[in-house]
């Protein structure tokens, strides 16, 4: 597994803490969505960024009370034709307006980069051999979105309007609404 | 016409280049065959009983005489010489190898086409009425719609690996020929009591096995908000659709589960965050989309010219044709010619390499260089000169597109069942042409009025049987063929499911019940007048049931 941040492979700065292992200070942690619920008060007392690994078939509007404290949340793609997380990434980002690192994991292949990169996605955890090298490459193939998200891009239709409109070819005529 | 544009055209070029290099990776071990098989699928390819098929998207079922040429340079370069027109407004390939797909795909790209969301769990090619724009029962051209959520639902970013496929059609004529009662959401357009034109939305129908009709969770969505209202219906459906079960992951098991009521409130409820996002859509964006849509430059004619009226007295066989196959037309003058792909004997839908090319220069002669498809597996000429309908007809009849069968007996709807499909119980192809010989005789057909059979090879009900007013199933008993018969089902504006007729019958039977069926119509019928589907209703299938089953 690799990490990819800010289209770069990093070094993975969180430790994964198991649920029933002694949390450490001093480094940054994910915890599971149990634990940290069980104990978001003292744990979000913490110096150090904390992280909570979100389950996918869990209502994300849980963490709604502790996003302005958390650090990241780490969404999970069992497989990667499992797609709620993409829907869990837009309420997060563009609903509740979460400004902290957003990672995916599981199943994450460069085929999803984009997608999740629209999603709000800023961290990836990269399963597969060549793929974190190719982020870059991958999440640039295409220059054309057809919709808003809050990722800002400009859809097609706004690109559309203030554009001279297009000739009418001959022997037809336009609509007209 | 929509004219694409160069950010459509620049689109569809990069997914192409991104197909390729994942058939690349494929190839090259790079990718497995399970993680491909997602990848290909969200591009149209599936793995055949015998080769790979291609469904290519025909957008809202318009096509250009260009198009059409080119779909025929794909049949002749890539295929077999010929291609299937399904129910959805896609076009299949059934012989397409691998290693040239990119290439077929960029060769399509060439002309604006493409495979992207023919299959896969996404949401599918967007249809609708392949009257668009020329009916004159409608209420606007529900193209432009079509053609926005064309381009909202195209790569979306949050809704490409749903629980389940996601098929959305929308109509805007009082008579419903987009069958979206039976969609995950069906759009109507209607006017609400201030004058205003909007949506109603149905959501989960489906057929399948579990079929249902579609339930209205919103009577009026203004315009406006027809993107942010779809969004949040997808929403729901992404995150609580399930996914433990295929066979109950469509989103009508869901609102099925819930209860239309309680998902329309969850929809309400998510639709209230995102209702005035940047996806409320902007007049000017509608402008722009509905000034992309280009009509002919019709001349001003007179409705029944007397050259139409003289070929009519002279020629029968022409008169069959025209009473059948010709439509209204909102401009005076003009006709719908409706080219039927259910010639006796042979399997629906299927159009030959020549055909297309054929098609194509009759569309460039007589209609404006325009080509619609249905979900009946026609193709449609969708403006044509009325005093050229006689000269039009003559030349289809050389190439075998005249059969005047549209809406008869013998205009099966067919899936490509046990020939080609590799989840088929039982043939679907076969019958059909055994149905469309013993029913060959165009008096009797006529006789018997519009009567619509779709057969199924099996419970994934690509033929639509639930909703034919006779519709074939084909179920295995012990290794064998059988095949259920229902009768009383329709798609239109009064969708319903058909009624099971009695236990299943062996493949070599199926034609004599339908016969039995339709003699038995005849008969009990109050007036010729009555259609098949009338009389069903009203006296319900009893009378079929012993009729068919008392001889056997
Ligand atoms: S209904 Fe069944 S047999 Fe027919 S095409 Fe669909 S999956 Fe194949």
């Amino acid at each position: 597994m690799q990490l990819v941040k800010s289209g770069r492979i990093v070094e993975d700065r969180y430790v994964r803490i198991a649920d029933d292992a002694p949390i450490p200070d001093g480094v940054a942690v994910i915890v599971s969505d149990a634990r940290f619920l069980a104990n978001a008060g003292a744990l979000l007392q913490r110096v150090e960024p904390v992280g909570v690994l979100w389950p996918n078939n869990r209502p994300i509007e849980a963490l709604a009370p502790y996003l302005g404290r958390l650090a990241l949340v780490a969404l999970a793609f069992p497989g990667f034709r499992d797609g709620r997380a993409y829907s869990q990434a837009r309420i997060l980002r563009e609903r509740y307006g979460f400004g902290g690192e957003l990672r995916a994991t599981g199943q994450v292949l460069r085929d999803q980069f984009l997608f999740l990169l629209r999603a709000g996605f800023d961290s990836f955890e990269v399963s597969k051999e060549g793929d974190a090298a190719a982020f870059v490459g991958s999440t640039r193939r295409f220059d054309v979105f057809y919709q808003p998200t809050g990722d800002g891009r400009a859809t097609a239709f706004r690109r559309r309007l203030g554009r001279p409109p297009q000739a009418v070819p001959a022997g037809t005529r336009a609509h007209a609404l | 016409m929509y004219r694409y544009d160069d950010f459509d055209q620049t689109l569809v070029h990069q997914r192409v280049a991104e197909f390729r290099d994942q058939v690349g990776r494929r190839l090259s071990g790079a990718l497995t065959e399970d993680e491909f098989k997602i990848l290909r699928l969200m591009n149209g390819v599936y793995l055949q009983l015998h080769a790979y098929m291609l469904r290519i998207a025909i957008p809202y079922g318009t096509l250009s005489s260009e198009q059409m040429r080119m779909l025929a340079h794909v049949a002749r370069r890539y295929d077999r010489g010929y291609g299937h027109f399904t129910t959805r407004q896609n076009i299949q390939f059934n012989w397409i190898k691998l290693e040239e797909m990119p290439d077929t795909l960029a060769d399509l790209a060439g002309v604006k086409m493409h495979a992207m969301q023919t299959s896969g769990n996404c949401v599918r090619n967007i249809t609708t009425d392949q009257w668009a724009g020329v009916a004159a029962d409608e209420i606007e051209d529900p193209r432009i719609w079509a053609e926005v959520l064309r381009q909202y639902s195209t790569l979306h970013p949050e809704f490409s690996f749903l629980p389940r496929k996601f098929k959305i059609a929308i109509s805007a004529a009082a008579h419903d020929r987009a069958a979206v009662a039976v969609h995950d959401i069906g759009l109507r357009m209607v006017r609400n009591s201030a004058g205003e034109v909007g949506f109603e939305v149905q959501v989960g129908g489906g057929l399948g096995r579990t079929p249902f009709i579609g339930k209205v969770i919103k009577p009026f969505l203004p315009k406006r908000d027809l993107l942010s209202y779809v969004e949040a219906v997808l929403r729901v459906y992404n995150q609580y659709g399930r996914r433990d079960n295929i066979y109950k992951a469509r989103i009508k098991i869901l609102v099925h589960e819930l209860g239309a009521e309680k998902f329309g409130a969850e929809v309400e409820k998510e639709w209230a965050t995102i209702k005035d996002s940047a996806l409320a859509l902007d007049p000017a964006v509608i402008a722009d989309v509905a000034e992309r849509f280009t009509y002919p430059d019709y001349e001003r004619l007179e409705d029944n010219p007397p050259a139409l009226a003289r070929a009519r007295q002279e020629d029968r066989a022409f008169a069959a044709w025209l009473d059948n196959s010709v439509s209204n037309h909102k401009q005076p003058g003009y006709a719908i010619v409706t080219l039927s792909l259910k010639p006796v004997g042979a399997p629906p839908g299927d159009a030959t390499a020549e055909q297309m090319d054929a098609i194509a220069d009759l569309a460039d002669r007589y209609s404006f260089g325009e080509i619609r498809v249905g979900h009946e597996q026609n193709l449609v000429l969708p403006h044509v000169a009325q005093k050229e309908l006689p000269e039009l007809w003559q030349k289809l009849e050389a190439h075998g597109l005249a059969t005047p069968n549209v809406g008869l007996v013998s205009d099966i709807i067919a899936c490509p069942g046990l020939d080609y499909c590799s989840l088929a119980n039982a043939r679907s192809i076969p019958v059909a042409q055994e149905l469309t010989q013993r029913f060959r005789d165009h008096k009797l057909a006529s006789t018997i009025g519009r009567l619509h059979i779709n057969i199924s090879g099996c419970i994934n009900a690509c033929g639509h049987h639930h909703v034919g007013h006779i519709g074939i199933l084909g179920v295995e008993k012990n290794g064998e063929e059988f095949y259920q018969i229902t009768l009383g089902g329709r798609a239109d504006e009064d969708a319903r499911l058909g009624t099971l007729l009695g236990p299943a019958v062996r493949y070599g039977e199926v034609a004599d019940v339908v016969e039995d069926v339709v003699a038995a119509y005849v008969e009990l019928r109050k007036t010729p007048q009555e259609l098949f589907i009338d009389t069903v209703k009203r006296i319900g299938i009893e009378p079929f049931k012993e009729r068919v089953y008392a001889a056997r």
